[in-house]
This record gives C-alpha cells, structure tokens and sequence, in this order.
C-alpha cells in the first residue's frame, strides 16, 4: 500500500485516516527548540466533509488513500441517485447525495464532469469549470441597459440561482463558472 | 505551444522569494551584526560545513554526502568544531554561516538557513541573555518597536499559559491540557514526556507570549539540557534558555557543558533515543570529546536565526519571503 511521509505533506494530498479518505487542507510544520518536530494538519473527510486539526510527529508516515479522479458524462438523477458514465467504456456509476453535494445545481446532461473514485465507488463529483445553462426564469431584461453594473436573479435549467445583468432575458443561454457561481457571458446561438 | 510559454509556465519561480528591499535589508542584518561583534571584540572564524561527525541530537537530522568514498555529514550547527577552536585558546568567537537540517521545511522552516553562533568566556546564561537581548535590539533598531522583555523560567511559562508542572506532573496531565487547549495528541506520544511537553511549548504556550516583546524561557528541565550544564535542584534544571519574538523562537543558549565525561554519556543516551526511534546515528564527534577533556574554557554560547531576525525586521509571512531562493526555488 503507498503510503506518505509527513515531508510529503502538503493540501490537497488525499490520506486514509481512520480508514475513511481524506484531504489535507492545510499542513504546517512546527518544531519547538531543539525538541521533537511536530506536523499540525487540518483534514476534511471526504465522505463526511468534516474537518479536524490532527497532529503527527514529523517523519511518520500515513496511508495514502487510493482514490481516483475519472472524467465521466452525467447521464440522470433517479431521485436517490446521479449516474455517470465513462465515455470510453460506457461503465456506468452511480453517486449518492453525499458525493454530488453543491455540484447538483450545476448538473446538466451530457456534460462532462470530474468523479473521483474510492474502492470504486464515486466520492466527490466536480462539475466542469464552465457549464452553459438555460435560463427559465427572469425579470424582463431591461433593453440597452449593457453598460450600467446592475444585476437581478435569475433561475437556470439546473435549479441554480444566479446574478446577471439587467439586459439578460428569459430563455437565454449563459456561461456560469461553477467554481464561483458567477455569470461569465452570453451563449449567442 | 510555443517553446516561451512553456518555459513561463513551469519556470515562473525562477524569481526569487525576497524581494530587492527585503535582499538589502537582509545585507544591513549581516552587516550591523559583524559591526557589532567587531566593537566587541569578538573574532569571526570559519568551520568546515562538511565533518565525517553528523548531529547526535535526537531530533535533528543531518544530510549526507560522499567525499572519496568517505561519508562526510553537512553541519547542523557549529557548535562542534567552534567548541574545538575555544578548546584551543582562541577567545570569544562568533560565526556566520548556513547550517544544514534535513525534513525540516515549512512557513518558518527551511532545509537549509543562516545562522548566528557565538560564544563568551567567564559568561553564565544569565549573563548571556542580558548581552543577545542588546544584541537583538541594536539590530532590529528602529524597523521594529520592541516592548519591555519578559524572562520567565520554563516552569513559570508551562504554570501561567497551560496550567501544569513540567517538572512534576505525570504525562496524563500534560496530555488532559493538551486536550484542553483543542490539540489532538498523537498515540505514539502519550508515554514521551519530553515530546508531549515539547508539543504543549509549540502549541499552547508560545503563542501566548507578546509577539512584539523578546520572552527569553530559560531554566529548561533537566531533560532538555541538549548541551548545557546542569544546576542542581530540587528540581534538577538545565542552564538552557531560547528568545521568542514574533511568535517564533529565533534563539537557543547555554551555559556551556564542559565536562567531557559527561558530554560522551550525553552522546550515549542520545544514539540511544535516536535508535529506539528508529532515526540512524551518525558517528559521534570524538574530536569534540577529546577538546573538551583538554579543558574548554567556562564559556555560554547562543544560536540565533539569521533568517528570522530578517523575517521580523522585514514584516515576512514565511522564510521564503526572506531569502533569495528558498528549497522549492534552489
């Protein structure tokens, strides 16, 4: 089994900790005197998503967990369930409310998103960065108004709720970075 | 791609970490401490950074390289070979140079720094923390305000910010305050007195002291002497003291130990810790014992990081900000 030292540590590293997978958030090294030097780590599990501070003595070493990031289609949600496919191989996947987490919002069909694996079985869903959505309801856009800065709400095809700008109408198309949920631009068809 | 985008985007860290300011001002730290030695009287010497000894500390460890088929350690402190000078008669000394420790990187760590080693005959610590506490002021000057110094013994420190005795308290006190503070405690810790104490110092004591004062600790248990001498208790103590400034230690004295014998037994038990922690141990330096059985003068020496002194003068969030090219830029 892989397994890495405390001088490898550094956030994003994923470990197994009390069997469950894990991510280093924040790593810092401390070492008092001339004493034993110690690593003080912030981890989130990644099943349950909760963080802790955890201590090691520098130069132990921690299992890595064996997870893998795949690139795969979202295919439907079955009320319980988000499946996903491998493109490549149509294996299809089946990820839990748990997994999908926030990235429900911006799941569309046939978009490529990235699922990481653990023992199999998807962990963590990440949407694209970029995700073009349709808008299904808006105030009415305000004409000419493309300069001013204001913006409004407006519902998308997903079920997120974003800012755009006055200007947008109902039924447009827009690009959303997921990262920050924000309105980026107008898909002109 | 072209060729010159790829070169960006990989190489962009071929700038380096401290800015032109803060490489000047790092020039004016060097220079005003060798000034300052010069007033003093005080005579700068080289060592050799390479030594077929490596550092019998049980936390420290060295880097090795080969040299004609010979295993050569890089220093991790002076210490050794400037002890040998004094040994010889040379008088107080002081060196400037890069010492060399490996694991050890992080915000206010780097493998390998500058450090500041000097020594003073007919100096107790007590003497000494008088002389580093002038000597911190004059080179931090103006760029930094200092409030009025606190000096607290070990015990003192541990009483006042975690609540314990650290000469008396048994290990599951010391790990219930641990607790108390929030501090997760590792299983392989809870029968190392010296490393739960050492934990409760990093984590619970030391930021609770005024970042903007010097906190020289001194009087350290018995157990941590590393190479000071002992004054006999009750409680045993060592003639040990570090300065905090900043919320970071940036400097370790002792009152020298002198005595070789015990010296060679100090090297014993700390190959001892070393193995049982499963660390190698590198030969210990016989040419330290024997100057020291030739007769070391009563002297007190202090290591003070260079790097620190510039990370606070210069207001750095991490070391890598204070020199030119931290490990992640050599």
């Amino acid at each position: 089994m892989a397994s890495y030292s405390t001088n490898e540590f550094r956030s994003g590293l994923k470990i197994l900790l009390d069997r469950d997978p894990c991510i280093i958030v924040e790593n810092e090294f401390v070492k008092p005197g001339k004493g034993q030097a110690f690593n003080r780590v912030r981890i989130r599990n990644l099943k349950t998503g909760r963080v802790v501070d955890k201590t090691f003595k520098s130069g132990e070493s921690v299992e890595a967990a064996d997870v893998v990031d795949t690139d795969m289609q979202y295919l439907y949600e079955d009320g319980d369930f988000w499946h996903f496919m491998v493109p490549d191989t149509f294996e299809q996947y089946a990820a839990d409310a748990n997994a999908v987490s926030d990235a429900r919002q911006w799941l569309k069909e046939q978009d490529v998103c990235q699922v990481t694996l653990w023992n199999n079985s998807p962990l963590i869903v990440a949407p694209p960065n970029f995700v073009e959505l349709t808008i299904t309801e808006t105030d009415p856009g305000v004409r000419g108004d493309t300069a001013q800065g204001g913006v409004k709400p407006a519902h998308l095809e997903t079920g997120a709720v974003v800012r755009v700008p006055l200007f947008i109408e109902q039924g447009e198309v827009i690009r959303v970075d997921t990262r920050s949920g924000e309105y980026v631009s107008r898909v002109k068809d | 791609m072209s060729r010159g985008s790829r070169t960006d985007a990989s190489l962009r860290d071929w700038r380096p970490g401290a800015d032109r300011e803060r490489l000047a001002l790092r020039a004016e730290v060097l220079a005003g401490l060798r000034a300052w030695f010069s007033a003093r009287g005080v005579m700068e010497v080289e060592t050799p950074l390479l030594s077929p000894a490596g550092s019998s500390d049980p936390a420290i460890d060295s880097l090795e390289t080969t040299l004609a088929g010979r295993s050569f350690f890089l220093h991790t402190s002076p210490e050794f070979a400037m002890k040998r000078l004094l040994a010889a008669g040379t008088g107080d000394i002081y060196q400037i140079c890069r010492v060399f420790r490996a694991g050890e990187a992080g915000r206010r760590h780097n493998p390998e720094f500058t450090m500041l080693e000097y020594y003073r005959l007919g100096y107790d610590d007590r003497r000494l923390m008088d002389e580093v506490d002038e000597l911190i002021r004059a080179v931090l000057g103006e760029r930094q305000r200092l409030g009025p110094t606190v000096r607290l013994s070990y015990a003192a420190a541990m009483r006042r910010h975690a609540g314990i005795d650290p000469h008396g308290d048994a290990t599951p006190a010391l790990i219930d305050a641990l607790w108390a503070a929030d501090i997760d405690v590792p299983d392989s810790l809870v029968d190392d007195r010296d490393a739960l104490l050492n934990l409760l110092l990093a984590t619970v004591v030391e930021p609770r002291f005024d970042p903007s004062a010097l906190t020289f600790l001194h009087d350290y248990p018995a157990s941590q002497a590393a190479l000071s001498r002992l004054r006999p208790g009750p409680p045993a103590t060592a003639a040990r003291f570090e300065v905090f400034l900043g919320g970071m230690e940036i400097a370790n004295g002792f009152h020298e130990l002198a005595d070789a014998q015990e010296q060679g037994a100090r090297f014993g038990q700390e190959a001892r810790a070393r193995a049982a922690a499963g660390r190698d141990c590198p030969p210990a330096d016989r040419r330290l014992l024997a100057a020291l059985a030739a007769g070391l003068p009563d002297c007190a020496g202090v290591a003070i990081g260079v790097d620190r002194l510039v990370m606070i003068a210069g207001g750095c969030e991490t070391i890598d900000e204070a020199l030119a090219f931290a490990i992640e830029r050599a």
